[in-house]
């Protein structure tokens, strides 16, 4: 750890926190359907798309016809990114002439894209045409990003209302999200990116002849306008194949920070929506500081295990100062590298700056665990806060079985019906990762994809269906994943991390907006102070560690044991 | 299910048009009229031809020049288009090297490359960005340390004096942004262009 590094996380951290209660009541009123300040603007847009929609679209629905209607939309955005990749060839707006995407990287594409994972099998400026990448990607960047807020909004008026059978309208949960929030700040922040040399323009490549007289083609495209909803929705597949390394994804440690705020602020915003909602703003700063703990801690040690550099290569006369310097780029160097690895990780993002898979075993272990935990600190948009929510559940179940009392959060009775569905849903994510990892190590298929032998081989593998699963969409990416297998059975586990876990985390949303708040009394848990927050993220770590420390202690924890031995793979 | 259709298709369709071409067209639409040098990549133009861009490193091999980091991009082999070859600072193709820490190519690669280094320059020890990849394999630094080390190898083909390009680097050297942002850094191909202006040969 670096003065520098330390600096660094101060200042995206001020950047969270000021922008925080300003976006998180703006979007409390997006939630609530009041006017908002961008009424004036966007106000005819929204009802004109709602009219479109039909007078259905304005009922509030039951969980189910919620759930249902999230579902049928998300279906029909996996089958039209699907046809507009299969069809690029003959589709506009295709300057290098690309053909059209190889039906298994298709599926794993528009699946990557619906379930806002954003898995890169495929090379941006080797693959995809400009039209793909607008029409195609940058929609879903957006529509799956509306999506996860839309249920967050469902998860939250469980808690903020009683009695009711009816959770909102998905339509207009979506539209107003996406007209009222994502846009908005998309446009604002691809303005920035613009103005910082990120290019946006239509040309396919330029050719520069170099200093030296060689060709150097230099790929081109819209890339301001995707990137910004890519970091915003915390999506994270990047315009070009080196994501935000490529220089001109992020040009600067000045837009650096400014991507690392913007992967964050939606995410941390939401538990201030969350504490108004429900009438608390305790209540959502206990869930943030939560978050910030855990990711606080995973910074600070992947911080300080990249600044070390690499014992091997020091060994061999190379200066360590400036840290791992292999897979990071010279303007980043290690701590915002690291920085952005534990930001991108933390949220559901995936978005990179430098190639994790080149980090020092401990290091690229923290990304890896903050995928693991469950995307929750802070987690995807809207996914970081329903999955935190289910946490919250388990907690306050834990903590009554400590004391014998009916676990209660926030006056809403958690009884067996909502516990069975939220263990439902946790299981699901280490049975996905766990299961899918341990056969594709007997698989030889897969195992001719690995990049790297020895005990990085297999978190090469670990970290591909936990980043699917988590729906991160990071990878240790020597993996040469756009393979029948890896396309197939990545994609199912990124399906089942996206609407396996949602549907049962709809249930007990359906289940706990029929109950009455019971008023707090003096046997009442407290879930707003400290005690409160160190159950959580204990529920969290224990839960984590748990399921994943069988499968760390044999990829990075040996790996890292091994640096003293001199051994190499 | 069927009353989800109507609205499936409308706002489908209706957000795909909005988020899909009329955002990101009316963003271009902005931008190249408000600021197209940066729209359009930052190319650098020398006597009207394109000689690269401000952002995107390039492949310098000559002893007369600064050369950037080691660069992790391949493309097709054109002797064999099932295989790749190396292809340094492709901008068509950007890719690390994504070797593990423990990776025995990485270690023998870093190996011969420090030797050459170290043998080159006359030093113990190299800088860390000197004999590693990229993450992009399109860095357009290098870190100050690394730039002064290929000092005596320019001095001597250029037949400059040491100094002068030591003030050289030192006008090219770049802190960090608002003091505490990133790291110091040298853009190779600025630093290039200026030696090329101090000494045309």
């Amino acid at each position: 750890m670096t003065v520098f590094g330390w600096l660094q996380i101060l200042f995206v951290a001020a950047l969270v926190l000021a922008t925080m209660v300003p976006l998180g009541r703006h979007m409390a009123r997006v939630y609530a359907g009041e006017r908002t300040v961008l009424s004036p603007v966007v106000g005819p847009l929204e009802r004109a798309l709602l009219a479109l929609a039909g007078a259905g679209a304005r009922r509030s629905q039951t969980w189910l016809g919620y759930t249902t209607a999230m579902l049928v939309f998300n279906a029909a955005g996996f089958a039209l990114l699907y046809a507009l990749l299969r069809l690029q060839g003959v589709l506009p707006l295709n300057p290098r002439g690309f053909d059209g995407v190889e039906p298994f990287l298709a599926f794993n594409t528009a699946i990557s894209f619906v379930t806002n994972t954003n898995w890169q099998a495929y090379g941006g400026e080797t693959t995809l045409s400009h039209f793909t990448q607008m029409a195609g990607l940058t929609v879903q960047n957006f529509l799956s990003a509306a999506t996860g807020l839309a249920l967050a909004a469902v998860m939250i008026r469980a808690f903020a209302l009683s009695g009711t059978d009816r959770v909102g309208n998905f339509w207009v949960d979506l539209t107003r999200v996406t007209l009222h929030v994502l846009l908005p700040l998309s446009v604002g922040l691809a303005l920035v990116f613009v103005a910082c040399g990120l290019p946006q323009t239509l040309l396919g490549s330029v050719d520069a002849t170099t200093l030296e007289g060689a060709k150097q083609t230099i790929a081109l495209g819209p890339v301001g306008s995707q990137e910004a909803i890519k970091l915003l929705g915390t999506n994270g597949g990047g315009f070009f194949n080196a994501n935000a390394a490529h220089p001109f994804e992020n040009p600067t440690p000045i837009t650096d920070a400014v991507e690392i705020w913007a992967l964050l602020a939606i995410s941390f915003a939401l538990t201030h929506t969350f504490g108004r909602m429900v009438g608390d703003a305790r209540q959502g700063w206990a869930l943030a500081a939560v978050m910030a703990i855990v990711l606080g801690g995973c910074l600070l040690v992947a911080q300080g295990i990249e600044a070390g550099g690499n014992p091997l290569l020091t060994a061999l006369g190379v200066d360590p100062s400036l840290g791992n310097m292999e897979g990071k780029e010279v303007r980043f160097g290690s701590a915002a590298s690291a920085l952005y690895a534990v930001a991108t990780t933390g949220t559901s993002t995936g978005s990179v700056n430098s190639m994790h898979e080149s980090f020092m075993p401990l290091g690229g272990l923290m990304p890896l665990l903050l995928i693991k935990l469950g995307e929750v600190a802070p987690g995807g948009v809207g996914s970081g806060l329903f999955g935190m929510l289910v946490i919250a559940i388990l907690t306050v179940f834990i903590a009554g079985l400590m004391v014998g009392r009916t676990p209660e959060y926030l006056g809403k009775k958690i009884e067996a019906r909502e516990m069975k569905l939220a263990m439902l849903a946790q299981l699901i994510l280490p049975a996905t990762i766990l299961g899918f990892t341990a056969v594709a190590a007997m698989m030889p298929a897969a195992l001719a994809s690995l990049a790297n032998a020895g005990p990085h081989g297999l978190t090469e593998l670990l970290y591909a269906y936990a980043s699917a699963t988590g729906n991160n969409g990071s990878a240790f990416a020597g993996l040469a994943a756009d393979t029948p297998w890896f396309d197939v059975t990545l994609g199912i586990a990124m399906f089942l991390g996206r609407f396996g876990y949602v549907v049962p985390v709809m249930a007990i949303a359906g289940s706990l907006i029929g109950k009455t708040r019971a008023a707090a009394s003096v046997g009442t848990f407290p879930t707003h102070g400290p005690l409160f927050v160190g159950l959580v993220t204990a529920v969290i770590l224990i839960l984590g560690g748990l399921q994943f420390f069988p499968a760390f202690a044999l990829g990075p924890i040996v790996e890292h044991l091994l640096i003293p031995t001199g051994q190499t793979f | 299910m069927i009353e989800h259709l109507r609205p499936t298709f409308a706002l489908l369709g209706g957000l795909t048009v909005l988020t899909g071409l009329v955002y990101p067209l009316a963003l271009t639409g902005i931008a190249q009229v408000a600021l197209p040098g940066r729209a359009n990549g930052s190319l650098v133009e020398v006597d009207g031809r394109v000689v690269g861009s401000q952002l995107i490193g390039q492949a310098f091999t000559g002893a007369k020049w600064f050369h950037g980091r080691p660069s992790a991009t391949t493309a097709p082999d054109p002797k064999d288009p099932a295989a790749t070859a190396e292809a340094p600072y492709d901008a068509a193709r950007s890719a690390g090297s994504n070797l593990g820490p423990l990776s025995r190519r990485l270690v023998e690669r870093v190996r011969a490359d420090t030797e050459a280094l170290k043998a080159e320059a006359g030093v113990a020890t190299v800088p860390g960005d000197a004999v590693t990849t990229s993450a992009s394999g399109l860095d357009p630094h290098i870190s100050p340390a690394f730039a002064r080390l290929q000092v005596k190898r320019i001095a001597a083909a250029r037949g400059l004096a040491p100094e002068t390009l030591e003030a050289l680097i030192v006008a090219h050297t770049r802190g960090r942004d608002l003091g505490f942002l990133g790291e110091p850094r040298v853009n190779v191909l600025d630093l290039d262009l200026a030696l090329a202006r101090l000494d045309p040969s």
